[in-house]
C-alpha cells in the first residue's frame, strides 16, 4: 500500500510549486490563509464591499470554514477546533471570487466539480485542497499561529466572519484538483461505479417515485 | 430532589466531553476498520483521524471545527424531583449549552433559518433540542447530549409492504452511495435506520438509532439484529470508504430501531452519525452523586414496550415468525 507523498506548500504558492503537485499529496500550508463563505462572498460580490484586508498579497489561500472560536471580553480570540464546510455550495460565487480575490488555493471539505474546475479554477491558475477525514479539526487547530484580525465580525456574526490566521505546517490537507483542473473524488467516483450495479441485484425501483429521481448511480448529488 | 446548580455543572461539563472525547465503542470500532482498509488513501485518512482524536485529548480541543448542533435527551426515572421543576431544568439546559459554547469553545452554529440570526452561543428558536423520556424506576436524572453534524447523510422515504426488505436494502444503498461520494456524510459512520412510525417519528427513531445507540449494540428482535449485521456488511463492500475514496469503511456499525406504522406504509428513515461521533452522557443522583458515561442505554425494554403493558424481558420470537 503506497503511503501518498508529504509537501510543504506556501499560502502564497508559486506556479511551479503548484504545477508539480499531482492528485492525493498531503500539504501541510506556512503563511496566512483566511476563512470566507457565503457571508464574505454576498458581502464582498453581491454588495461590493471592499475587501478588509489587502487580497491576494496578503494571502491567496481560502479557507471555506467556521473555526470554533470564541471572542474574549478584551478583543482577543479563542480559537480551538478548525474544519472545512461544504464547497460546492458556493459554485455560484467562486469564478468571480477567484479573479477578484486572486486566490490560488481554495480549501474546503469534498471539493467542487470538475467543471467548476475547468471554468474557474484553470483560467485563474488556482487548485483546490481538501481537508482530510473531515474531522482533523483538533490537528488544524495545532498549525494555527495566531489570529491575526477578525473582520466583519458585526456583520455576519463569528462563523461567517473573515478570520485571518497564521499559520505553521497546518494540515493535513489533500490535493483535490490540479492545474488542469482534473477531480481526485471524481476519479475515485469512477473506480467504485464499476462495482455498484452488482450491489442493487434484485432489487428494484421504491412503488413511489420522487420528481427528479435518478438511477444512475455514477451520478452525483452535489 | 436533584439540585439544579449540579444539573447546570454537569451539562457543561458534558458538552465539552462530547465535543473532545471521542467514545470508547467508536473508537474501537475505528480502529478495527483501519487496521481491515487496504485502500491507500482511505488508510491514510483512517491514520488522520485516529492521531486527530489523541490530539482533541491533549490540547482538549474539538475533535472537529464544525461541532454540529448540539440537542439535549433527558431520561428521568419515574421518581425523579429536581429543583425548580421542568422550567428550571429546560433554563440549566439552555444556560450550559451556550456557557461551553464560549469556554471549549464550540462554532456557534445556530443560526436563525431565514434571517441568520446568530447569538454566537448555540441557543435560539427550539435550540439546543429538548427530548424526553422515562423509566418505570429510580430518582435518577440522565442528561445526553449528542452534537451531531446537521447537514448531510440524513434522508426519508415513504415505501410500502410491497417494496419488502429488498425496497429498504436499496434506499439504504442510495443514501450510503449518495451521501458516501466525496465523504458528505463523514464516514465511516454510526449508521441509524428508523422503520415505521410516522414520516415525524421515522426520523426520530433513526436519529435515535445512530445517536443513542453504541457501536457492538444489538437490537432485542434477532431478526432486525440479523438485518443490522447484514446491513453492515452490505454497507461496507460498497466499495467506498473515507472521503468516498476507494475503500471498504463505511459503516462502522448500522442500528435498526422500529416503530408501528399506518397498515398501508413501510416509512424508512436513515441517518448517518460521524467520524467525530460526539455524544455524552451522565446520571445524576438526588444525593448530588455524578455518574459520566458513554452508553446513553436509551433504550431499554420499557422504550421499546409493544403493548399497554410492558415486560421487563419481552418474548421477541412470539411475532417475529
Amino acid at each position: 500500500m503506497a503511503k501518498p507523498r508529504r509537501v510543504t506548500l506556501s499560502t502564497n504558492p508559486k506556479k511551479e510549486e503548484l504545477t508539480e503537485l499531482r492528485l492525493g499529496d498531503v500539504v501541510y500550508l506556512d503563511g496566512t490563509i483566511y476563512t470566507a463563505r457565503e457571508g464574505v462572498y454576498k458581502r464582498a460580490l453581491e454588495e461590493k464591499a471592499n475587501f478588509p484586508v489587502d487580497l491576494p498579497h496578503r494571502s491567496a489561500a481560502n479557507f471555506h470554514c467556521s473555526p470554533a472560536a470564541s471572542m474574549n471580553s478584551d478583543g482577543s480570540f479563542n480559537l480551538g477546533s478548525v474544519t472545512a464546510t461544504a464547497s460546492f455550495r458556493f459554485s455560484k460565487w467562486i469564478g468571480q471570487w477567484l479573479s477578484q480575490s486572486g486566490a490560488k488555493l481554495i480549501i474546503g471539505k469534498g471539493g467542487m466539480s470538475a467543471e467548476d474546475y475547468k471554468k474557474h479554477f484553470v483560467p485563474n491558475g488556482a487548485i483546490y485542497l481538501t481537508t482530510v477525514g473531515y474531522g482533523t479539526g483538533a490537528l488544524l487547530g495545532r498549525g494555527v499561529e495566531k489570529v491575526s484580525g477578525v473582520y466583519w465580525h458585526s456583520e455576519l456574526g463569528l462563523a461567517q466572519a473573515m478570520w485571518v490566521i497564521d499559520v505553521k505546517q497546518m494540515g493535513p490537507f489533500m490535493v483535490e484538483s490540479d492545474l488542469l483542473g482534473n477531480s481526485l473524488f471524481e476519479r475515485e467516483n469512477r473506480k467504485i461505479a464499476e462495482g455498484i450495479g452488482k450491489l442493487y441485484e434484485g432489487t428494484k425501483p421504491a412503488t413511489l417515485k420522487r420528481y427528479g429521481e435518478t438511477d444512475n448511480r455514477s451520478d452525483e448529488l452535489i | 430532589m436533584i439540585p439544579i446548580d449540579i444539573i447546570q455543572k454537569t451539562a457543561e461539563m458534558l458538552m465539552e466531553k462530547a465535543a473532545i472525547e471521542i467514545p470508547e465503542d467508536y473508537l474501537s470500532g475505528l480502529k478495527r476498520a483501519a487496521k481491515d482498509e487496504d485502500g491507500d488513501l482511505s488508510s491514510f485518512v483512517l491514520e488522520a483521524m485516529l492521531e486527530n482524536y489523541e490530539a482533541a485529548k491533549q490540547d482538549r480541543s474539538a475533535m472537529c471545527g464544525d461541532t454540529g448542533t448540539p440537542r439535549w435527551y433527558v431520561k428521568m426515572g419515574n421518581n425523579a424531583r429536581i429543583e425548580g421543576g421542568p422550567i428550571a431544568l429546560e433554563g440549566a439546559l439552555r444556560s450550559a449549552t451556550a456557557s461551553a459554547t464560549k469556554t471549549v469553545p464550540l462554532r456557534p452554529n445556530r443560526v436563525h433559518p431565514l434571517w441568520r440570526t446568530d447569538y454566537d452561543n448555540n441557543v435560539g428558536i427550539g435550540a439546543p433540542e429538548i427530548e424526553y423520556g422515562f423509566e418505570p424506576e429510580g430518582e435518577w436524572i440522565d442528561l445526553i447530549t449528542v452534537h451531531k453534524g446537521g447537514l448531510f447523510g440524513t434522508d426519508y422515504r415513504m415505501l410500502f409492504p410491497s417494496d419488502g426488505i429488498e425496497g429498504i436494502k436499496r434506499f439504504y444503498l442510495d443514501s450510503l452511495v449518495a451521501f458516501g461520494k466525496r465523504g458528505l456524510a463523514c464516514q465511516p459512520a454510526i449508521i441509524g435506520i428508523g422503520l415505521g412510525g410516522s414520516k415525524d417519528a421515522c426520523m426520530v427513531l433513526g436519529k435515535r438509532a445512530a445517536c443513542l445507540r453504541i457501536v457492538g449494540d444489538q437490537n432485542p428482535d434477532p431478526k432486525i439484529a440479523n438485518l443490522e449485521e447484514e446491513f453492515k456488511e452490505l454497507g461496507n463492500s460498497i466499495g467506498m470508504g473515507a472521503m468516498g475514496f476507494v475503500g471498504k469503511s463505511m459503516v462502522i456499525d448500522c442500528n435498526i430501531e422500529v416503530g408501528f406504522c399506518h397498515t398501508g406504509g413501510m416509512q424508512m428513515s436513515v441517518h448517518a452519525f460521524c467520524l467525530s461521533s460526539r455524544r455524552a452522557v451522565a446520571r445524576i443522583f438526588p444525593n448530588g452523586e455524578v455518574v459520566y458515561r458513554t452508553d446513553p442505554k436509551w433504550y431499554t425494554p420499557y422504550q421499546r414496550r409493544e403493548t399497554v403493558d410492558w415486560q421487563e424481558s419481552p418474548e421477541w420470537q412470539s411475532h417475529a415468525g
